[in-house]
């Protein structure tokens, strides 16, 4: 009986010496700023306020716009980690809110190429850094994805349980005269995210959010 | 495989089996002796098996319901001297209040009567006596008058002085019955008060006596408790059925207060300890809720303890008045800042709920807030509930005292009618193993029926011969004694 009671006892001592594992989730959105994706953002403010209202504290939210040249912190338009204390975090939310605000109202121009893969290696960099325990990298863009001359990008990538979900994924003129481009687009990206390591989902009908990210 | 043995003997689909299916009934006729007794014997191991153990679990039964007889006594013994104690403490009362102060009311009650009867001997009825020398007067009044004036001066002179005698007597007499009658009316008020005091008396007298009933009967309890009689052990049995599930009913009723006090102060705790971290798999704020509350419930069962009206730590039971009185003051200091700590806590998780509401009304862009205009309301009532709450909840001691005492009886039924099922069962086990014995012997009968059948006409058709031979030579023998 002895022996059961320390066995029990040195085994509760190891699981508690073990790191926890971390609750927090983290979300990185990506924006696709080109060409007529600027006439989106209404939409895309409204994921970010949906966001917002249902991550707590603790939680990390960065918000990046997909230009030429994406794989660079100066993309990243706010970050934030929610502090412990949920009024803090609510004052945070609100700053947070009015900086992506002043972003939307100033966004009039698009970037000229998309460089989504330089967008989502940033995305699992910080995600990566966050240390959270769920990690959302959010796709706002039609997924055409057009580099500059010059720069690499065809190349595997790592997102490690990373959940992919790509948001409002709109049908260029070309996917109406033959629609296989489109699922062709899907699926390409799709075999990326999942040869990454990561998961893959489409949310086009901003209705259903409450799919996006794991509820509490 | 199974397909190749079964068709050994032949291609054929019928004869193989045939074959294999006489081979196994001879066999089993074979084996039949040591067959049926070995059935027979796993039967009877099973059947005996079945009866010890069931024999074990009436002792056991036995054992548990002595147990149960004696828990169920020592605890009608410990409330019905509780009740006998509590009778005494309060005809001590009585006799304390009202038969304390008998001497004095007695010496009251003595003076009132000896002025009573000091007023009523003045106040006897003596008519005054007419002056000696008055018949003598009369007597020469009620001379004839003659005629001669100096004698009829003399006897109208006599005549009046008799009249103005008479008079004086009447005066005094009126004068005196005057007297008389004072006295009686201030004897009254004297007779009011004996009667009141009188009424006092009786009274203490009479709830004396309804103390003494209520002693006697529970004496004549505590004596069939002491007598171990099987009456008064179904009758306590009974009352802690009833203690259980009315007990389980408040604590189920605490539970839920339980709970809408940690909704009410688990959210606020996040600002306090934080709403990330986690102990195991859950939160550090919900975990510090609840560590409040159980502390509130903790304190609360001291409170009750140091106020001896639950008896559930015999160290704080036995500490002197002084102590207790000290953790009396301590506890429900204790329990006071923690209620006022919730009280807080609750205001913060309204203006909490307050502003998340405005960051999601924001949020969602429909405009600019309302402020409502009787707010303050559910905040005020928010507060009040913090504040009731955890005093509330220190309470709980005392059902659960109830339900601590009256789960012993329960558990020990519950324990007893279980070995009970166990024990029937295990019988019902044994004789079916007896009876499935008997039933496998028959049906091991059943499939060698056949050499079965032919051994008994072979033994027949041998018993007749022996018979026939028996029966000839008999006859041999009788016509050679006859001969």
């Amino acid at each position: 009986m002895k022996k059961i009671i320390l066995t029990t006892l040195l085994a509760l001592g190891l699981s508690a010496c073990n790191e926890p594992e971390s609750r927090a989730r983290a979300v990185y959105l990506l924006l696709d700023t080109s060409g007529t994706y600027t006439a989106e953002m209404d939409k895309a403010q409204k994921i970010i306020n949906y966001l917002l209202a249902t991550l707590d504290s603790g939680d990390s939210i960065a918000i990046a716009r997909i230009d030429s040249g994406s794989f660079s912190e100066k993309d990243i338009i706010a970050r934030v980690t929610f502090d412990d204390r949920p009024s803090t975090a609510n004052q945070q939310k609100r700053s947070f809110k009015t900086k992506i605000d002043e972003f939307i109202v100033h966004t009039k121009k698009g970037s000229r190429h998309t460089d989504i893969t330089g967008g989502m290696l940033q995305a699992s960099e910080y995600l990566e850094e966050t240390g959270a325990g769920e990690k959302y990298v959010l796709i706002f863009s039609d997924l055409e994805e057009d580099l500059q001359r010059g720069h690499i990008r065809d190349f595997p990538i790592s997102l490690p349980d990373i959940h992919v979900v790509a948001l409002n994924v709109t049908k260029l003129r070309s996917d109406n005269i033959d629609p296989r481009d489109y699922m062709k687009r899907l699926d390409l990206w799709e075999s990326r995210v999942y040869q990454a390591g990561g998961t893959w989902g489409v949310i086009n009908d901003l209705e259903h959010m409450d799919r996006l990210i794991a509820q509490r | 495989m199974f397909n190749e043995i079964l068709t050994i003997w032949s291609d054929q689909p019928g004869i193989s089996p045939a074959i294999w299916l006489a081979l196994l009934v001879f066999a089993a006729y074979l084996a039949r002796n040591p067959a049926h007794a070995l059935i027979r014997s796993s039967g009877r191991a099973v059947y005996v098996a079945c009866r010890l153990f069931a024999a074990s679990l009436r002792n056991l039964e036995s054992a548990l319901q002595r147990r149960n007889k004696d828990v169920v006594l020592s605890l009608g013994q410990g409330a019905c001297e509780r009740a006998i104690e509590r009778e005494f403490h309060r005809v001590n009362a009585v006799v304390t209040r009202d038969l304390g102060a008998y001497p004095a009311l007695h010496r009251q009650i003595s003076d009132t009567i000896d002025r009573i009867e000091e007023d009523y001997q003045a106040a006897t009825d003596a008519p005054p006596l007419p002056p000696a020398w008055l018949q003598a007067v009369d007597a020469i009044a009620s001379i004839p008058r003659s005629g001669d004036a100096t004698v009829c001066t003399i006897l109208d002179n006599i005549g009046k002085t008799l009249e103005g005698a008479h008079r004086e007597t009447q005066k005094a007499y009126r004068k005196s019955t005057l007297g008389r009658h004072k006295l009686l009316g201030a004897m009254q008020p004297q007779w009011r008060k004996l009667g009141h005091s009188l009424t006092r008396v009786k009274e203490t007298i009479d709830g004396l006596d309804q103390r003494s009933v209520e002693i006697d009967q529970q004496m004549k309890s505590y004596e069939a408790i002491r007598n171990g009689e099987d009456t008064i052990t179904r009758t306590l049995s009974s009352s802690s059925l009833t203690q259980f599930f009315i007990s389980s009913l408040v604590l189920v009723i605490a539970i839920f207060g339980g709970l809408i006090n940690f909704q009410l102060i688990a959210m606020p705790m996040s600002e306090m300890v934080g709403g990330t971290s986690y102990i195991g798999p859950m939160r550090t704020s919900d975990i510090a809720a609840l560590v409040i509350i159980m502390v509130e419930i903790a304190m609360g069962l001291f409170l009750m303890e140091s106020l001896r009206i639950t008896h559930l730590f015999p160290v704080i039971g036995s500490m002197d008045d002084d102590m207790r009185k000290r953790m009396l003051v301590i506890t429900f200091s204790i329990l006071a800042i923690l209620a006022t700590v919730e009280a807080s806590l609750a205001y913060m998780r309204d203006l909490l709920a307050l502003d998340r509401e405005a960051l999601t009304q924001s949020l969602s862009g429909s405009g600019v807030i309302a402020e409502a205009e009787f707010r303050w309301i559910p905040s005020l009532g928010q507060m009040i509930m913090g504040f009731i709450l955890p005093f509330a909840l220190a309470f709980v001691a005392i059902p659960l005292e109830s339900f601590i005492h009256s789960m012993r009886t329960v558990l020990g039924m519950i324990a007893l009618a279980l070995i009970h099922a166990l024990a029937l069962a295990a019988r019902m086990l044994g004789g079916s193993a007896r009876q499935l014995s008997n039933i496998l012997i028959s049906l091991y009968d059943l499939l060698i029926m056949l050499p079965l059948g032919i051994e008994r006409l072979v033994a027949s058709s041998i018993g007749r011969k022996r018979n026939k031979q028996s029966g000839d030579e008999t006859e041999q023998l009788y016509i050679e004694e006859q001969s």
